[in-house]
């Protein structure tokens, strides 16, 4: 029997309403006991004194760009990014080439993520074959494939009629439909927020309506014809005011924001650095405020990063020409940690349940728990640790991120997978 | 002291921006006489990458080099090589291995010529990025106000046509408003871009009223394709409701100056009356804009040190 | 005045200067016989002051009046890659120079640089018959071989110091040190 004991830990677990100093005892790769005083002399001891013990972290939204662009990102690589960041399960994105449209791509995934073997990579299907928003795809299929949600993230549904026939068909197997929110006829060759740094230097801004009048018409057809309907990467005040709006209708829908959008605004973009450059665009100081108070009333349920890695080759071009996107998943604890937890608009445990419990019920998924008899996926963490973001740190291929050279707090510690030490202090197992 | 790049009316100062003036005034003076060269520049290699099609910069900067006696050279260079794959990178690496003093880049995509300075030990000159800036082009129209006015400060200035995609606009706000005049801009409302009175402009979408008593009319050239972007609705209503006549005309000072950084679109946003009369400066513009370019030439190429050793 | 300068010595007062530039007027006449094929050019900034009052005094002697121009040297200097100047005037020259005994009048001669860019601004007008040069101060320390033909006053001089003018209602020239040894 193989035994694990995590010692006086701080334990985190919003699932059980647990914020408590405790011993957490892990056999056979499941939790055992979660109490005071755990003494067993045979197990292995590990002293968590001073340090928060988690549900390992679930990132609903992340590009690991295999197969088809392996040269930024791949499963392999993007596992080791998702451990360092305190991941033990993400959900992959599928506009990959091929795209993830098909039974074949769904198993692909999974058969790479077991050769891997680091962390849980579950793959979300297309909701349209080829992405190109004309037919669904075989969702039923990818459904059985393993497929835990369906998306043409990248990509927004542009026909409505699709994306009705999307959430009632998804009714049957419980998934959600994760939509990309870009009516690209008001975005089309936009590069950033539309205002006054667009009219300053001179970039095609994308308008904040070109997202939120998605979300309106979701959330309009969810709520006719039911299905559960996720909006992904939410970036304006706006759309926040329209999920408020839905919510109190008790409307089906839940919603991400990934860590950029609530820490940087489009002012960064001053000097051109292509590493501010995504899709939604960064907005302005007033949406960042409308973020971080969305997801103190639980208006926005999840922190997904939209891990989005590209090789220097797609950055350092000429601003119109270069990628949309960073990739986020070693950032994200910190930046959560930093600019909420530390600054008070979430407890600590309202912003774990944000990346562990939430996501894992939106995807019905039995993780981001620690209740006894879960998998031992567990994350520590110094959350008073001050970091250094350099280049070295991530586990990415790719790393074109923004926050290069930033000092932030929370550090991950360990991270433990099915009762497995797969990280120990910056060292990858 | 001479400053290293030129990317943008907006990062210059005042001071940086009289000195200029002042020394265009001078090369105005060489660039009339029978021999119109200069040495200053002997031994500089400065080249001209134009990344999109312009034969009036290019040759105004041309000749700007060639009378201080630097070596001009033209990279002719087909936006198709660039479509094969050449990045802009590569372009860096074969600038550095030529050994260039000064690149002066016209390019297509904002933000270009700023990557192409922290990329190069070369001095970079801004001939027009996107819709950003361009440079030379709003000092030449001071220059020539200017000249004409004697002053800068106080005057209202109204800038007509489209806004949002002119990077002649934007040089000209940034300058113009440095030097204190009172800048209006005015134009159909979708071609004024957002937030643009943060700028420290009026905005205008009624030309009457925009043009109303001003000292200075500067013409943008409306791009005809942008019709087919439902900017607004045809030429014939733009010319109808934008388009400088005689008639509105007379609706500013009567010793108005008219600008136009060409080339005209002639019957559409200014009347050809209005483009060859009298309180036409089209064609100055032209002649002050190889003097303006010579001194911003001059500042950039010289100078290691900000010693100065008059005697 | 440059205040990090310290005057050591006045050289001249009004009256010297004004002997000075009234004996150039002479040996300019002497050594053209005459004035008729004359000009004078003086070199901005101040030298065009002395050309004036040369002129003035050549009138005085012979009775005519002889064309006096004024060039600026700013763009012709050779200092240019160690330090761009950021003020620059006009040329004026409103004759034609060829074929004309033309009379280049500084302050100071010093490295003689500035008479070398004056002689090629002239050229760049014209083919002068001759061009001589005449300098209210020779403080030594040429680095071209460039004399000049008429001389108001030599000041042995070191390096560091400098020749400071005032020229205006009471005309005066000192010799003056550079602080702090710069």
């Amino acid at each position: 029997m193989k035994t694990l004991l995590i010692k006086n830990g701080l334990v985190i677990d919003p699932a059980n309403n647990i914020e408590e100093k405790l011993d957490v005892l892990i056999t056979d790769g499941k939790i055992e006991k979660v109490t005071k005083n755990i003494s067993d002399k045979e197990t292995k001891i590990i002293d968590a004194e001073g340090l928060v013990v988690m549900p390992g972290f679930i990132d609903m939204h992340v590009h690991f760009r295999e197969p088809g662009f392996e040269y930024k990102e791949t499963i392999e690589s993007g596992s080791r990014a998702a451990v360092k960041g305190g991941y033990t399960t993400v959900c992959c994105m599928p506009n990959t080439l091929p795209p993830i449209d098909n039974q074949a791509m769904v198993e692909f995934i999974n058969l790479k993520s077991k050769q891997v073997g680091l962390i849980d990579v579950l793959p979300i299907g297309t909701i349209t074959k080829e992405r190109k928003g004309e037919e669904l795809a075989p969702i039923g299929e990818l459904f059985k494939a393993g497929a835990v949600a369906i998306s043409d993230d990248g990509s927004c549904v542009a026909n409505s009629e699709i994306i009705r026939r999307a959430l009632e068909y998804c009714k049957m197997f419980g998934i959600p439909v994760i939509e990309h929110c870009e009516d690209t006829n008001l975005s089309t060759d936009g590069l950033m927020n539309e205002g006054y740094y667009s009219t300053l230097l001179g970039l095609k801004g994308i308008p904040k309506a070109a997202e939120e009048v998605i979300v309106a018409r979701d959330i309009i057809i969810a709520g006719e014809v039911g299905g559960k309907l996720h909006i992904a990467h939410v970036s304006t005040e706006g759309s926040v005011e329209l999920l408020t709006w839905a919510k109190k209708k008790g409307i089906n829908v839940t919603a991400e924001v990934t860590p950029h959008h609530f820490t940087l605004d489009e002012s960064m973009l001053i000097n051109y650095n292509t590493n501010y450059k995504m899709n939604p665009p960064l907005r302005t100081k007033k949406d960042i405020k409308a973020l971080k108070d969305a997801l103190k009333n639980d208006v926005i349920d999840v922190i997904a990063t939209d891990h989005a890695p590209h090789a220097e080759l797609d950055k350092d071009v000429e601003f119109s020409a270069a990628a949309f996107g960073i990739i986020g998943l070693e950032t994200a604890f910190p930046l959560i940690i930093t600019e909420l937890v530390s600054t008070g608009i979430l407890s600590l445990s309202s912003a774990i349940s944000k990346i562990t419990i939430n996501p894992a019920k939106i995807l019905n998924l039995k993780k981001g728990t620690l209740a006894i008899g879960a998998d031992a996926d567990i994350t520590i963490a110094d959350i008073n640790k001050e970091i250094e973001i350099t280049e070295d740190f991530f586990g990415s291929r790719s790393s074109n991120s923004p926050f290069i050279g930033k000092k932030m707090k929370g550090s991950i510690e360990m991270v433990i997978k099915n009762g497995k030490i797969i990280y120990d202090k910056g060292v990858l197992k | 002291m001479a400053f290293k790049h030129l990317i943008g009316l907006q990062d210059i100062s005042k001071e940086d921006i009289e000195t200029i003036l002042d020394l265009a005034k001078s090369f105005k003076d060489v660039i009339l006489r029978p021999i119109k060269k200069v040495p200053s520049l002997k031994g500089k290699t400065v080249v001209n990458m134009f990344f999109e099609p312009s034969t009036r910069t290019r040759t105004s900067f041309e000749l700007a080099a060639k009378r201080l006696s630097a070596d001009a050279v033209n990279l002719a260079i087909a936006t198709s090589s660039v479509v094969k794959g050449e990045t802009l990178l590569d372009t860096v690496k074969t600038i550095e291995a030529m050994q260039i003093d000064i690149v002066i880049i016209r390019h297509s995509v904002s933000g270009v010529p700023l990557y192409l300075s922290k990329r190069i030990k070369s001095s970079v000159i801004n001939a027009g990025d996107g819709l950003h800036e361009h440079p030379t082009q709003g000092l030449l129209d001071i220059f020539t106000i200017h000249e004409k006015k004697g002053k800068i400060a106080g005057l209202k200035v109204a800038i007509v046509g489209d806004i949002m995609h002119s990077r002649v606009a934007r040089s000209n706000i940034w300058g113009l408003t440095k030097l204190g005049a009172k800048v209006r801009v005015v134009g159909p409302s979708t071609l004024i871009p957002r937030d643009i009175e943060k700028l420290g402009v009026e905005v205008f979408t009624d030309v009457e009223k925009g043009i109303k008593d001003v000292d200075v009319i500067n013409i943008l050239r409306i791009q005809l394709e942008r019709q087919k972007k439902n900017l607004f609705p045809t030429i014939r209503e733009y010319a109808m409701l934008f388009g400088i006549n005689t008639e509105k005309l007379k609706l500013a000072k009567p010793d108005c100056l008219v600008l136009h950084p060409g080339p005209m679109n002639r019957g559409i946003e200014i009347s050809p009356n209005v483009a060859d009369g009298s309180q036409s400066v089209i064609e100055e513009q032209v002649t002050n804009g190889v003097a303006v370019r010579m001194a911003v030439l001059y500042l950039i190429g010289g100078g290691k040190k900000d010693e100065d050793t008059s005697d | 005045m440059d205040k990090d300068l310290k005057i050591k010595s006045e050289i001249m007062d009004k009256d010297a200067i004004s002997r000075a530039l009234m004996r150039i007027a002479h040996e300019i006449v002497e050594k053209n016989k005459g004035a008729k094929n004359i000009a004078i050019v003086g070199i901005k900034k101040r030298g065009d002051i002395l050309a004036e009052r040369i002129a003035e005094n050549i009138k005085k002697i012979e009775g005519v009046s002889v064309p006096v121009g004024a060039i600026d040297i700013t763009f012709y200097r050779d200092d240019y890659s160690i330090s761009a100047k950021r003020e620059a005037t006009t040329t004026e020259l409103n004759f034609n120079i060829d074929d004309r005994d033309i009379i280049l009048v500084d302050d100071v001669l010093f490295t003689g640089r500035s008479a070398r860019a004056a002689m090629e601004v002239l050229i760049e007008y014209g083919r002068p018959k001759t061009i001589q040069l005449a300098v209210l101060v020779d403080r030594g320390h040429r680095e071209l071989p460039i004399q000049a033909n008429y001389v108001g006053k030599n000041v042995p001089t070191n390096k560091n110091e400098e020749i400071v003018f005032e020229l205006g209602e009471e005309d005066k020239v000192y010799l003056a040190e550079k602080k702090g040894g710069k």
